[in-house]
């Protein structure tokens, strides 16, 4: 379970976030959706160690933001990294290699180079093991980092805009993989997404932000709807629902 | 504003003139053969040879930085410098006897060529990475550098190296400076086609747009700028950064309009250096600090600060 | 496939250093062995100093093009050099022992460069021109307030900052090269034990952090490191601006990795066959009086525009 409490943050003397207090359950994919400066990415930042927090407090099941060593954490609470492009030297196997470093610390076991080939025959990344990162598509590459995520066996898996630059043939396979670490590897899943069509088809809960603040937690079903957009985004798009799945004409 | 620039530097030439080992006092100048000799033959060629190296290198500097259309350029550190001094050094390895203007026909030859190669090469970078242009100017300038360290080596002509690479006008005497007027009068020529060099900053294709021979002014600029700099470098040696500090202190103060600022960058530009000698003679009085190692301390902090203070947009 | 270029590495640095010692030596080897064996001794402890430093300083900052001499550290170690001389007269200077010397220079250099650029490659991350740009002009202050200091002094005493700051290979003290030694094999040990943490760090700060490694930490013990091996390198022979860049550029494409258990060692190979590879032809081979450096950074340097210029700038 995340807890989020009383948490503010600013840069400079901007706010970027206001007294947010959240509660995340155990299990199921989250999307943190809200329009351009909302503060998702800082509020994703923050449970994720990479920005220290400056007021509030954070605790991942018993562990505090803060206050618990890092490499203890990173066995727990994974972060999916921005795109890697200053180490193209790595093969795919390496870099989900490094998915068992918060366990090893650099002297792999037997059991580490199990799960590392677990990964890659889960995510159908056997076949470009050896490859080059800088030789695989987007989505390819992106496959391989959620695979490094995964092997990291963490209980909470965070993504920042997974999607970005990532053609829909990518997107959606991503996002189905990701349902799938839920479903049947019952990890707990925390992504920010722009697009509200993809949290309406895939996430089982849906927290929107708008300057800071966060307007409203619930089902796709119940966030997705004309008014809330209108409240969040400023934009009056049409809702539709298909096969029991909001969509958003845009 | 263009007052005061006009004042100070007549005030700070008049300094120039009294400051020094032998004393000249205003009061006795004119009962004194020996002073008014000392001001004819030191004093004076020294201040004058100051105020135009300062004013032609400013000039020289507000002219590259529209060709290569970057604010963070300027000769002495891109390779024009180095390319003069490259020149002499060869004309004096293989022809020690050439006459004067020979030897200087080499080294406005040599900076040309490393000008030219500096402006290929910095058309071929992307024009979305603006700070790398000063980048690959200082390293290709430090390259030229380092291949005339290597020839001065081999040649065991490594004194002359220091007196070209660091700037000193202690040795101006009337008679071994003369030269520098062809560098004031290149740089007044320069001030005729400011406006064609203020269209090239706009762009190759505002140039053609607006009918100008772009490769003409361009050509045209570089010759300037390579006989100034090889004058330069011969007279007095190197000063780094001048051309690169005044012509963006000016910007700041007087906008871009090259017609209306090119005065000011050259009587800036002869403050500037002026300022710095006089400081280099009296802060180790009686002995002589050179100017490029006076320069090179203020340049590199006033870059320093160009490179971090936001720039004020036009009122 | 790495080992075996290692081996092959190190079967030629053998031949140079065997060529160095040996070739061309006339008349009494008791004395030629001991002379040349310093030096060379000099020549790897300063090859191996610098590709490490380089090495390091381009994990911290995650990219190929920036190393410590080109941001300035060589510079800001001869400048301190020169400062302390002007403040406390060279003759003052001159009877501190060599050891006491040399430590005292190189625990300034630490504060110095951590408080310079600690800051800088962390504010500045973002924008890798302007970091690069800022520590080229640093450099550029670093030598000319030297030149600046060197000119105020005596000089009497300028002579002796010379003596501390350039060609040591003429001459090296043996006592200057021992405590080097042992500067440089603490430094080599704590970078080996940190080889597994330099390949996280260099994923970059974020996933860094994901994988339960400070990264702050991190850089701030590889600061240090970088710091005590400029030291050496410069206090031994003066500062070489392109060198790291060269030869860890040409480690990069001999042993393509990102693995630092390959990397530095692959490096310090190549650096040393530089130096002494370089030493061997420039001086027996050639005839040739020009100083290596100056040789080696006229080619860093064309390595350097090139990698500018090809667009890799990460």
């Amino acid at each position: 379970m995340i807890i989020v409490t009383d948490l503010s943050h600013k840069i400079g003397t901007a706010p970027i976030l206001q007294d947010i207090n959240m509660t995340l359950e155990k299990g199921g994919v989250t999307a943190l959706i809200g329009p351009n400066g909302a503060g998702k990415s800082t509020l994703l930042s923050l449970i994720a160690r990479l920005v220290p927090i400056q007021t509030g407090r954070i605790t991942v099941d018993d562990l505090t933001i803060g206050a618990c060593p890092t490499d203890v954490l990173a066995r727990t609470l994974a972060i999916l990294p921005q795109v890697i492009d200053t180490a193209p030297l790595l093969s795919v196997r390496e870099l989900v290699g490094f998915g068992r470093y918060p366990y090893h610390k650099g002297r792999p076991t037997a059991e580490d180079h199990a799960k590392v080939d677990y990964a890659l025959e889960t995510f159908q990344l056997t076949p470009l093991a050896d490859r080059r990162l800088e030789t695989l598509s987007g989505g390819q590459r992106q496959r391989a980092q959620v695979a490094m995520t995964f092997a990291q066996d963490t209980d909470y898996i965070l993504l920042d805009e997974p999607l970005n630059n990532l053609d829909i043939a990518a997107s959606r396979s991503l996002m189905a993989i990701l349902r799938d670490l839920a479903a049947t590897h019952s990890r707990t899943i925390v992504i920010v997404l722009h697009d509200i069509n993809y949290a309406a088809a895939y996430a089982d809960q849906i927290v929107a932000m708008k300057s800071g603040q966060i307007v409203a937690t619930g089902s796709p079903e119940a966030i997705v709807t004309d008014r809330l957009l209108q409240d969040v985004f400023q934009t009056d798009p049409k809702v539709h629902c298909l096969n029991g799945k909001m969509m958003v004409q845009v | 504003m263009r007052l005061t620039v006009v004042l100070l530097l007549i005030a700070l030439s008049v300094v120039s003139l009294f400051v020094g080992v032998a004393e000249v006092r205003v009061s006795t100048l004119w009962s004194d053969p020996e002073a008014l000799r000392l001001l004819a033959i030191s004093r004076g060629p020294r201040t004058i040879a100051v105020v135009i190296t300062g004013g032609a290198l400013a000039i020289c500097g507000a002219i590259l930085q529209m060709l290569v259309r970057n604010r963070f350029v300027e000769p002495m550190t891109a390779g024009t410098g180095q390319g003069a001094a490259l020149g002499i050094l060869l004309v004096t390895l293989f022809a020690p006897d050439a006459p004067i203007l020979a030897k200087m026909a080499m080294a406005s030859f040599t900076a040309l060529a490393t000008s030219a190669g500096f402006l290929a090469i910095v058309q071929r970078l992307p024009p979305t990475q603006p700070l790398l242009v000063p980048l690959v100017g200082l390293i290709y300038g430090a390259i030229i550098g380092a291949c005339v360290t290597f020839v001065a080596f081999q040649a065991d002509l490594l004194q002359y190296i220091q007196i070209w690479m660091n700037g000193e006008f202690s040795g101006i005497l009337q008679g071994r400076y003369e030269l520098l007027w062809v560098a004031a009068a290149v740089g007044a020529l320069s001030y005729l086609a400011a406006d064609q060099f203020a269209i090239v900053g706009m762009g190759r294709t505002v140039s053609v747009s607006l009918g100008l021979n772009y490769t003409q002014v361009v050509v045209l600029g570089l010759l300037s700028i390579s006989i100034v700099t090889a004058l330069t470098v011969v007279t007095v040696g190197m000063i780094p950064f001048v051309g690169l500090v005044v012509p963006n202190i000016v910007s700041r103060l007087a906008g871009d309009n090259l017609r209306l600022t090119l005065p000011m960058t050259a009587m800036s530009g002869a403050i500037l250096v002026l300022a710095s000698d006089i400081v280099g003679r009296l802060v180790r009085y009686p002995y002589e600090i050179p100017v490029g190692s006076v320069f090179g301390i203020l340049g590199a902090v006033v870059f320093l600060w160009l490179l971090y203070a936001p720039r004020r947009h036009a009122q | 496939m790495h080992s075996k270029r290692l081996c092959l590495l190190a079967l030629f640095l053998g031949g140079c250093i065997a060529g160095y010692l040996l070739l061309g030596a006339r008349g009494n080897w008791a004395f030629v062995l001991p002379f040349r064996g310093n030096k060379l001794i000099a020549l790897l402890l300063v090859a191996i100093a610098v590709s490490t430093a380089t090495v390091l300083f381009q994990t911290i900052t995650q990219n190929r093009i920036l190393t410590p001499a080109i941001m300035g550290f060589d510079a800001l170690y001869v400048l301190i050099v020169t400062i302390l001389v002007y403040l406390l007269g060279g003759q003052v200077f001159l009877q501190l022992p060599a050891v006491g010397q040399f430590v005292f220079n190189t625990t300034l250099m630490l504060v110095a460069a951590l408080a310079l650029f600690g800051s800088l490659l962390t504010r500045a991350r973002g924008d890798l021109m302007r970091m690069i740009l800022t520590g080229i002009i640093f450099a550029v202050l670093f030598r000319a307030i030297t030149d600046f200091l060197q000119r105020m002094i005596d000089p009497n005493e300028y002579a002796v900052i010379q003596i501390s700051s350039y060609a040591r290979f003429a001459r090296i003290e043996v006592e200057l090269l021992a405590i080097a030694s042992v500067l440089t094999c603490a430094a080599l040990i704590a970078t080996w034990r940190m080889r597994h943490r330099l390949d996280v760090l260099a994923l970059g700060p974020d996933a860094a952090i994901n994988l339960g490694e400070n990264p702050q930490r991190g850089m701030f013990q590889a600061l240090i490191i970088i710091a005590v091996l400029v030291s050496v390198s410069t206090a031994l022979v003066g500062p070489m601006a392109f060198m790291g860049l060269l030869v860890v550029s040409l480690a990069h494409m001999i042993t393509p990795t990102a693995s630092h258990a390959v990397l530095l060692p692959s490096a310090a190979l190549i650096s040393a066959i530089t130096l002494v590879g370089g030493q061997f032809v420039l001086e027996r081979v050639l005839g040739l009086s020009t100083p290596l450096i100056v040789v080696v950074d006229v080619v860093g340097g064309g390595v350097f525009l090139i990698l500018l210029m090809r667009g890799k700038r990460r």
